[in-house]
């Protein structure tokens, strides 16, 4: 056997040795080095605008100049025409409804609730001018707003109430000479500010994110990578793809971490066997709105207080909005962990019309479709949004309320406060019925956490997860994890066990003392 | 008495070297799951797989010896002095009674320690084995590279795991207790650690067993 032992031994090392020699040991970067490497280099500019005769004038009206860009890019607004930001909707799948075109123009959110009756307000983030009730703005290419995602000077700016048109005082010549690649600040203008004001809606997209440091996005920083939208967004013929689930229902188009960083990323093999189920975001968005505070509540039914007959506002110690006549009381928070949800891609949707049977507990207006036993679905983190929400008690629909007019007197809500007529007009509107009741019910909205992502120091650990107290996972309970899950029956049965083992061989042996003494 | 070569080298370094890896997959399999924290989740994660792996190893060797050397007949089990080793245990151990079977080279194992044992290698440690295999190679439903694994839940395999851990600790409390009661306190112990024991010869003792041939 000594032999046996020698033998084994050495065939140990000499298997070590050979490993050891025959191993590759040449230099392979890691693809987030190879990442690094490509994304340092900002493509240059080719043309130069500001030398084109056709932009040296002043022009009256952005159609004006949206025409002398068509007259260049002659095909181009025929793209913009097809996008999903130029018609505020695209062609959808909801489980039991069918295909649905979903959009701004059909679906309600938790917010300022829906577009309709109101478009004049919302255009502001709408990607074309002239957006009134008879406006052409979904059909005449010269309303196509070409400036406010291509302005390289940051100063274009949309006006407030003006159905999509610029603020009076833009420099439209200077802005239409200095025209380039979308940056940040172009599609921060409008999705950093979604739901009437800075991280309102998304909880991970905000307004420190035009400049954003290595603690806000690790991508995004300035000082590193200083990726922009577009670089995850990649865009073909202005079909940009990504999308947001308050909206959108299939899984397609999609912007995933796996098309830059594939599906095992990590050295760890047991990390790459969690991407199966585990989504990346999941680990490493660790906590959302690391910068300013996002939306978390929003409770209609509190608003229309006025004081001396007039609508008021009240902000907390930080600055916050907490009330605000025109829309309710408010809820912000920061720095806030994320909830959990399985995830397969596919979400449905409340859509204006749809009647709610079980008015107990608040109505999801997007349920994220996804279960444990689902092979498509991983674990991500959202932001899940709670509110109050105008409802007519006996139609059982919620309510689309007018809110927004030039005039008082005119039975939008935020001149007029009164939710009758708002609802009357607003249903009207879209050719739903109203009752002349109403009330409110909860309403939630499930948003995706994708962005800010953490620096890998930062990712979740085993044990957030992996715990019996606290786990983050503590909310998703259709399968066994490790360290959190246990049978408390097999557990009592096993300590009772090892407990009777011992008691009994220390009763044994206590005998076996007591009668060895006694025969002495 | 006599002095007698009772347990070779390997099947020390085998009985030593699995006391101390089961030791260690329980101080790790626990902190998995979840009892206390002691090396962190993430080691006694990494640490009990290191320790599983060793462990199917050592098992290899130790199948393969004990067949080559016929010690596997050790583990036959019998009934004969089945009653008289319990009766031992239960009464004569305090009358200072002799043991009811003797210790040979041919036969080391009384008749309730071959049930036992053998309960433990083709029972336990397969059933801690096989179920710690599928909760490594354990794929979710539908993914993964052994696809011929998929499990719908994990919950089946990490509660009979956990239950033969419990099982396993309780036979170690009485097994540990049990080598106390040879010749003297240490005897056993000191066998296992050196290979040599001294056994009573064949007439040191009235209460006579005939040995080992019947016991088989
Ligand atoms: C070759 C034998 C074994 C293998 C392959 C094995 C494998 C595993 C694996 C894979 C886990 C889950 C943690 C992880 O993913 O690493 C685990 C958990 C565990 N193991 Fe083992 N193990 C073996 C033997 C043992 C033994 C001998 C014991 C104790 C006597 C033990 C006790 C435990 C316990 C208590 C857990 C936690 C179970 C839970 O809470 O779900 N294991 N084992």
């Amino acid at each position: 056997m000594r032999k046996f032992i020698i033998v084994l031994s050495v065939t140990i090392v000499i298997v070590m040795v050979a490993f050891n020699i025959f191993s590759d040991k040449t230099y392979h970067p890691t693809n987030a080095v190879v990442l690094k490497a490509k994304y340092s280099e900002k493509p240059v500019k080719v043309v130069d605008h500001s030398k084109f005769a056709a932009l040296q004038k002043d022009f009256a009206r952005p159609q004006d100049l949206t025409k002398t860009c068509i007259s260049c890019h002659n095909k181009r607004h025929l793209e913009v025409m097809e996008s999903s930001h130029w018609n505020w909707e695209r062609p959808d799948y909801i489980e039991g409804k069918g295909i649905v075109y979903l959009g701004k123009k059909n679906i309600i959110n938790n917010f300022c609730i829906g577009t309709q009756s109101n478009v004049k307000s919302c255009a502001k983030c709408h990607i074309g001018f002239d957006m009134t009730e008879n406006g052409k703005s979904f059909t005449d290419s010269t309303n196509i707003d070409c400036l406010v995602c291509h302005d390289q000077t940051n100063s274009y700016v949309k006006g407030a109430n003006l159905a999509g048109g610029p603020d009076p005082t833009v420099n439209l010549t200077k802005i239409a000479q200095n025209v380039g690649k979308p940056s940040r600040d172009n599609c921060g203008v409008c999705h950093f500010y979604g739901g009437g004001g800075n991280n309102v809606k998304h909880g991970d997209l905000d307004n420190t994110m035009f400049h954003p440091d290595r603690s806000i996005d690790i991508h995004m920083d300035e000082a590193g990578p200083n990726l922009v939208c577009t670089d995850c967004h990649m865009t073909e013929n202005h079909q940009i793809q990504g999308k947001v689930y308050s909206i959108a229902t299939l899984n397609t188009e999609r912007s995933n971490c796996e098309d830059c960083h594939t599906e095992t990323p990590h050295k760890a093999l047991i990390l790459n066997e969690h991407t199966l189920k585990v989504a990346c975001q999941t680990c490493h968005i660790p906590i959302y709105s690391k910068g300013t505070p996002t939306n978390l509540d929003w409770d209609w039914s509190t608003a229309g207080r006025l004081k001396d007959g007039e609508p008021y506002m009240e902000e907390d110690s930080l600055g916050n909005h907490i009330y605000k006549s025109i829309k309710g009381s408010f809820t912000w928070g920061k720095n806030i962990e994320p909830d959990y949800v399985w995830f397969n891609g596919t979400a449905s949707h409340y859509v204006l019309g749809d009647k709610i049977l079980d008015t107990t507990k608040a109505v999801v207006l997007n349920p994220l479709n996804g279960s444990y036993a689902d092979k498509n679905s991983k674990i991500i983190p959202v932001k899940i949004h709670t509110a109050n929400q105008i409802f007519d008690p006996i139609t059982r629909l919620i309510i689309q309320p007018n809110l927004y007019s030039d005039n008082i007197g005119e039975g939008a809500f935020w001149k007029d406060f009164d939710w009758n007529i708002a609802s009357e007009k607003g249903m009207k509107a879209i050719g739903l019925p109203y009752s002349g009741k109403y009330s409110f019910i909860k309403t939630e909205m499930y948003w995706p956490i994708n962005h800010q992502v953490a620096p890998k120091e930062e990712s979740l650990t085993c044990t957030n997860c992996h715990q019996r107290e606290n786990s983050r996972l503590a909310g998703l309970n259709d399968f066994y994890l490790p360290g959190r899950d246990y049978s408390s029956l097999i557990d009592l049965f096993g300590f009772l066990l090892i407990l009777a083992s011992l008691v009994g061989v220390l009763f044994h042996g206590f005998l076996r003392v007591y009668f060895s003494n006694k025969q002495k | 008495m006599k002095t007698v070569y009772i347990y070779r080298s390997f099947e020390r370094f085998w009985h030593w070297t699995q006391a101390f890896l089961i030791f260690f997959l329980v101080l790790t399999g626990f902190e998995v799951h979840g009892s206390y924290s002691f090396f962190g989740f993430e080691n006694a994660v990494i640490f009990h797989r290191y320790a599983a792996y060793s462990l199917l190893v050592l098992i290899v060797f130790a199948i393969f010896w004990h067949f080559t050397t016929g010690e596997w007949k050790q583990y036959l089990p019998t009934t004969k002095f089945l009653k008289a080793q319990m009766d031992y245990y239960i009464l004569g151990i305090f009358r200072n009674s002799p043991h009811p079977t003797k210790k040979t080279v041919l036969s080391k194992l009384n008749p309730l320690q071959r049930i036992t044992y053998l309960v433990l290698k083709i029972l336990v440690i397969p059933v801690m084995v096989i179920s710690g295999l599928f909760y490594i190679f354990y794929r979710y439903s539908s993914g993964g590279f052994i696809s011929g694994l998929d499990i719908e839940n994990l919950e089946p395999v990490a509660l009979i795991h956990t239950a033969g851990a419990y099982a396993l600790i309780a036979f170690v409390v009485v097994h540990v207790y049990l080598i106390t009661t040879g010749h003297s306190l240490l005897t056993n112990l000191k066998a296992m650690m050196t290979g040599y024991e001294d056994i009573e010869d064949e007439d040191e003792t009235n209460y006579k067993i005939k040995n080992d041939k019947e016991i088989k």
